[in-house]
C-alpha cells in the first residue's frame, strides 16, 4: 500500500496577454479563470494511479487562498480521496517558505497515522518558476528526490522512475521509500473527471491548516512585461487565392527546397 | 579576487553552448571565472574553458559520479564553491535541479533562468516567470549568490584575452545517502524525437485548428515540401491528436526558426513562450483577431485546411515547373 501526497498550485489560465497588478508585484488575474500547471495535472494522475494500482490513498494539497479549493475539487473528481488546504497568500511565500509548510502537512499527517510513501509535485510551478519547491521539500524530510519524472511505478520498497536525459534519451532511477518526485508534462495523460467523480468530490471534507510561522518570502522586487509591440501584420489574402503570395514568401524567406 | 563558479555541462564536443553562454553571462560580474567539471570532459575541454575565461577548473571524478546523482553533484559544487560568492549553471533541467540542492545545502536563496544583472552590489537579478512571458526582478541577498542562466540570455562569446587554466582535481567524500537517487540505467531515444524540431529551420505549428487526429496530411506534406518540423499546441497534444514530443511551448520545445507557421492556433501566451524567437511567423487563422494573427509579421484569414492545400500545390507547381 503507497500513500501518495500532490501538491498542486493555483494559477491563472493567461489567455494571449498579461496584465499587471498596479504595484507591479503581480498578474492581475481578476477576469482569469484558474487552473494548475500541466506539470501538476500529470502528478495528479500519477498519484491516483499509483494509489489504485496499491490500494493506497491519493491525497492532493495546495497552499493558497480558499479559492484553490476550486483546483483540490478538481483534484478530487479526479480520484484522489483527501485534501489539504494550507490557507495563506501564496503570493507572500517563497520556494522555502512552500517547502516547508509542506513538509509540516506530511509530519503532522505521519504523527495521526498516515505515512506518505511519495510526495509528488510539478518539476516548477507555471508562474513562479523556481524549479525547487520538490528538492528543498526532500532536504526538509530528508528523502531522496529526483526532478523532471514523466512516468514511475511503484515496486515494493522502491520506486522506479523515467525521466528525460540531456541527449534526448531517457534515464532510470531506482528509488527506495519514501521518496520525492517532481513530475514533467509528457508521459501520460491525465485523464477528465467524470459526473459521479464530481458528486463524490462535493462531500470530500477538506482538511483546512493554518501555516506556522511567517513566511520569509520570494526577494520579488516586481515583475516587468515585455513593451507591447503594435501589430504589425501583413495579411498576405484571405482563403486559398492566397497560396501564391504565401509561396512569394517562402521564396523570399528562401526557405523553398 | 572573489570568484564565480559555473557548473559547466559538456557534450561530445566540449562545453555545451548553453554553459558556453553561462561563462561568457558571468563574466559581466567581474570576478575570477572558475569551472567545475563533473565526470570525463571531452578532449580539448580546459583549452576551451580557457579561451571563455576561466582561470581554474575544478574536476570532480571517480565512483561516485559515473553515472547521475543530483545530491552527488551538488556535493561537488559545494566542494568546489570554496569561498566563491556566486555559484551558476545554465537553466537546463540539470542546472535547474543541481542548483537547487545547492541552495539547499547552502541555506541560501536561488534564482531559477536569470536573463539580466540589475545591479551587482546589492545583487539584483532579473529572472524569467510565466514561462519567459515575464520578468521577475528578485534581489539576492545571501552571502553566496546561487542563480542559473536561462537559455539565450546572451550569445556564447570568448573572452578577449584567453586564460590557461589551472585543473584542480576535487576530492569530494559522497556519503551514500546523496546516491539514493542516482541513474541506473539510460535507454537511448528516438532518433527524431524532437531533436529535429528544436534545431529546424522550418517549424509548421498546428493547433486545434487541425480539427482531429485525421487533419494533419496537409500540414505534414507541408512540413515535408519545406524540409521542417512539425510542432504542435498543447491542445493537440492533450486530445491525442500527435504525441507530447512535438509540443511547442512553456512545457513543450523552444523553437527558434527562420520560419514558423502557425496553423489555426490562437497564440497563447504559453505557445506564444517556445516560438516567439521565430525570425519570421507567419499565421494562417479562420480569425482575423486572434493573438496569433496579430503578433505575426505575415497572416492569411481562412480555412487551414483550404489554404494548406493550396500552398502545397503551388510549391509543387512552381518546382516542377
Ligand atoms: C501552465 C500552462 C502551460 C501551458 N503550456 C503550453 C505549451 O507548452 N504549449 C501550448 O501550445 N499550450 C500550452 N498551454 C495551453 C495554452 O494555454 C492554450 O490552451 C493552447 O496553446 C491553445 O491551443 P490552440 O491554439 O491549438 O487552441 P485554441 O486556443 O482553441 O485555438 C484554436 C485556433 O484555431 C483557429 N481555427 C479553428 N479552426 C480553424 C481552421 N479550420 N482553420 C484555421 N484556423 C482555425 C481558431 O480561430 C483559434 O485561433 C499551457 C497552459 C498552461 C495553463
Ligand atoms: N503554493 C503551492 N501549493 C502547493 N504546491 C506548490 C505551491 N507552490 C509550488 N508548489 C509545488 O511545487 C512545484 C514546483 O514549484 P516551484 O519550485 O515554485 O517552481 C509546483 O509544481 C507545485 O507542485
Amino acid at each position: 500500500m503507497s500513500n501518495v501526497l500532490v501538491c498542486i498550485k493555483r494559477v491563472p489560465d493567461l489567455g494571449g496577454e498579461i496584465t499587471l497588478t498596479p504595484d507591479g508585484l503581480g498578474v492581475d488575474d481578476s477576469a482569469l479563470g484558474h487552473t494548475v500547471s500541466p506539470h501538476e495535472e500529470c502528478a495528479v494522475e500519477l498519484a491516483i494511479q499509483v494509489a489504485k494500482d496499491t490500494d493506497g490513498q491519493a491525497t492532493v494539497l495546495t497552499l493558497g487562498s480558499s479559492d484553490a479549493v476550486e483546483q483540490l475539487r478538481h483534484a478530487l473528481a479526479l480520484g484522489c480521496t483527501g485534501a489539504v488546504l494550507v490557507e495563506a497568500d501564496a503570493s507572500a511565500y517563497g520556494p522555502a517558505d512552500v517547502a516547508a509548510a509542506i513538509a509540516d502537512v506530511v509530519r503532522a499527517h505521519e504523527a495521526a497515522g498516515t505515512t506518505y510513501d511519495l510526495v509528488l509535485l510539478g518539476n516548477d510551478a507555471s508562474d513562479t518558476g523556481d524549479f525547487q519547491v520538490g528538492i528543498r521539500l526532500s532536504y526538509l524530510l530528508d528523502r531522496p528526490v529526483v526532478a523532471g519524472v514523466s512516468t514511475l511505478s511503484v515496486d515494493g520498497d522502491r520506486v522506479v522512475a523515467r525521466g528525460g536525459a540531456p541527449d534526448g534519451g531517457t534515464e532510470i532511477f531506482e528509488v527506495p521509500l519514501p521518496a520525492v518526485l517532481t513530475v514533467m508534462e509528457g508521459g501520460i495523460e491525465p485523464r477528465y473527471p467524470s459526473i459521479p467523480g464530481r458528486m463524490k468530490a462535493k462531500k470530500v471534507q477538506i482538511e483546512e491548516v493554518a501555516p506556522s510561522g511567517t513566511p520569509a518570502g520570494a526577494g520579488r522586487v516586481r515583475l516587468k512585461l515585455p513593451p507591447v509591440q503594435p501589430s504589425q501584420v501583413e495579411v498576405l489574402g484571405e482563403g486559398p487565392e492566397a497560396a501564391g503570395a504565401v509561396v512569394d514568401l517562402l521564396e523570399k524567406l528562401g526557405v523553398v527546397r | 579576487m572573489s570568484a564565480v563558479l559555473v557548473l559547466v555541462e559538456t557534450d561530445g564536443g566540449g562545453a555545451t553552448e548553453v554553459s558556453r553562454e553561462t561563462l561568457t553571462f558571468v563574466r559581466g560580474l567581474g570576478l575570477d571565472v572558475h569551472a567545475l567539471v563533473v565526470g570525463d570532459g571531452p578532449p580539448g575541454l580546459v583549452d576551451q574553458l580557457g579561451a571563455y575565461g576561466v582561470t581554474t577548473v575544478h574536476h570532480a571524478d571517480g565512483d561516485a559520479f559515473t553515472s547521475y546523482a543530483a545530491a552527488a553533484w551538488a556535493a561537488a559544487v559545494v566542494a568546489a564553491a570554496g569561498d566563491a560568492t556566486v555559484v551558476t549553471a545554465a537553466g537546463t533541467p540539470r542546472g535547474n535541479e543541481v542548483l537547487a540542492h545547492v541552495a539547499c545545502r547552502l541555506g541560501v536563496t536561488m534564482a531559477a533562468n536569470v536573463v539580466e544583472v540589475e545591479s551587482v552590489s546589492p545583487l539584483s537579478v532579473s529572472r524569467q516567470v510565466l514561462g519567459g512571458s515575464a520578468l521577475e526582478e528578485m534581489r539576492l541577498e545571501d552571502a553566496v549568490a546561487v542563480f542559473s542562466v536561462a537559455g539565450h540570455a546572451c550569445d556564447p562569446a570568448e573572452a578577449e584575452s584567453h586564460a590557461t587554466p589551472v585543473v584542480h582535481p576535487l576530492d569530494v567524500s559522497v556519503p551514500e545517502a546523496d546516491l539514493r537517487a542516482r541513474v541506473v540505467r539510460t535507454e537511448p531515444g528516438e532518433p527524431d524525437e524532437s531533436g529535429g524540431l528544436k534545431s529546424a529551420r522550418v517549424v509548421v505549428g498546428a493547433g486545434r485548428g487541425a480539427g482531429g487526429p485525421d487533419g494533419f496530411a496537409d500540414l505534414l506534406e507541408l512540413t515535408e515540401l519545406l524540409g521542417g518540423s512539425l510542432g504542435v499546441s498543447r491542445v493537440v497534444t492533450s486530445l491525442g491528436w500527435r504525441p507530447h514530443h512535438e509540443q511547442v511551448g512553456q512545457t513543450g520545445s523552444r523553437v527558434a526558426p527562420d520560419l514558423y507557421v502557425a496553423c489555426g492556433i490562437s497564440g497563447a501566451i504559453q505557445h506564444w513562450a517556445g516560438m516567439s524567437s521565430s525570425k519570421t511567423i507567419l499565421a494562417i487563422n479562420t480569425d482575423p483577431d486572434a493573438p496569433m494573427v496579430t503578433k505575426a509579421h505575415y497572416a492569411v484569414i481562412g480555412d487551414l485546411h483550404e489554404i494548406v492545400p493550396a500552398v502545397n500545390e503551388e510549391l509543387r507547381r512552381r518546382s516542377a515547373g
